[in-house]
């Protein structure tokens, strides 16, 4: 734990306690539409807890909310989750914690943990990043949650606080140093037309499944980083006598 | 609340589900070993998908549009980070945008 503080600077610590801060404000909705929609205080509480992934949350509340089957409410947020397998092969091997520790570092895998790991420089600062967010968001939402469903009505309206356009400003701030890059912004802005094209027709979480395929674009590397065959090599030899 | 033994059926089945996926990638990728290139394009494709996820979250609601309060705060958010404001500024600017255009009656 101290090592986390030892090994990331201020602003990054400062930015993912505001991270958390807005998992808290989200979580506080989540809690107060969940009990207003019929469901016990022990319903989103053990799931904030359980289950850790708002969206899915959301969801399975709305679904049950609305007279749909339990079983199918669990399946439709399961397809929103599945993102969390490609997140997984994206962290380098480590980065979640070892032996035991994975078991918690596993759960902790959430869009904002992976998010500021990916925007580390290197894997110790990368597990230290994951960590402090991870941690973060298993302790800001089942507490925003609980005491969402708490105080219930009077957090009702979070709309008018603009709170939902947090979630994703958060990451577009976050993932924005990789789209100055050309080729990542041409992938990014074709994974998301594809994802809002789909959006209509498909269940929830698969469109952003779908927009994974924009990974196409990036198969080939520009040439100038191909590789560093022998012919280039040679080239830039010559040139520098 | 109806039945609460398929409640409660339900909500482990999507604990237990989610933590599996949350294991399978971590497994898979500590089984093989990745050329640079490979590991560039897993990164890679975590952004996309984050994109993505920006792209839905912001401008859809359900199966339709979100109404124009909530992308027009990310914008401002997007064009911000752009320029390198500081991270509290972008996301406090987000939720202010939002609200204030629903504030002037603008959904």
């Amino acid at each position: 734990m101290r090592s986390i503080w030892r090994t990331l600077d201020r602003k990054v610590l400062a930015d993912i306690g505001l991270a958390c801060l807005a998992v808290f404000f989200i979580g506080l909705s989540y809690g107060a539409v969940a009990v207003a929609s019929g469901f016990p205080l022990w319903v989103p509480a053990a799931q904030s807890v359980l289950v850790l992934a708002g969206a899915s949350e959301f969801l399975f509340v709305g679904i049950v909310a609305a007279g749909g089957s339990p079983i199918a409410a669990a399946l439709a947020g399961l397809l929103v989750n599945s993102r969390h397998l490609p997140y997984g092969l994206a962290l380098p091997t480590g980065v979640t914690g070892r032996r035991w520790g994975r078991l918690l570092g596993t759960h902790a895998m959430n869009d904002e943990s992976v998010v500021f790991a990916l925007a580390q420089p290197d894997p110790e600062r990368k597990r230290a990043a994951y960590w402090a967010c991870g941690l973060g968001v298993v302790v800001c939402w089942p507490g925003g949650a609980v005491i969402g469903g708490l105080i219930g009505s009077a957090v009702h309206d979070t709309s008018a606080f603009g709170l939902d356009a947090m979630f994703p400003a958060v990451i577009l701030a976050l993932i924005v140093k990789d789209l100055r890059d050309t080729r990542m912004l041409r992938a990014a802005v074709a994974a998301a037309a594809i994802a809002l094209a789909a959006i209509p027709f498909l269940p929830a979480g698969l469109p952003v499944l779908l927009a994974l395929a924009a990974v196409l674009l990036l198969i080939r590397e520009p040439a100038a980083t191909r590789q560093p065959g022998p012919q280039p090599a040679v080239a830039r030899a010559g040139s520098t006598p | 609340m109806k039945d609460t033994t398929l409640v409660v059926a339900g909500m482990g089945t999507l604990a237990a589900g989610t933590y599996a996926f949350r294991l399978s990638g971590q497994l898979l990728r500590a089984r093989i070993t990745l050329p640079p290139r490979a590991t560039r394009l897993l990164e890679a494709a975590a952004v996309i998908l984050l994109a993505a996820l920006v792209a839905t979250t912001a401008l859809t609601e359900g199966h339709g549009f979100s109404g124009f309060a909530r992308p027009a705060g990310v914008l401002v958010a997007g064009v911000l980070a752009w320029r390198k404001a500081p991270f509290l500024a972008v996301v406090i600017a987000a939720a202010a945008v939002t609200a204030l255009l629903r504030l002037l009656g603008v959904s």
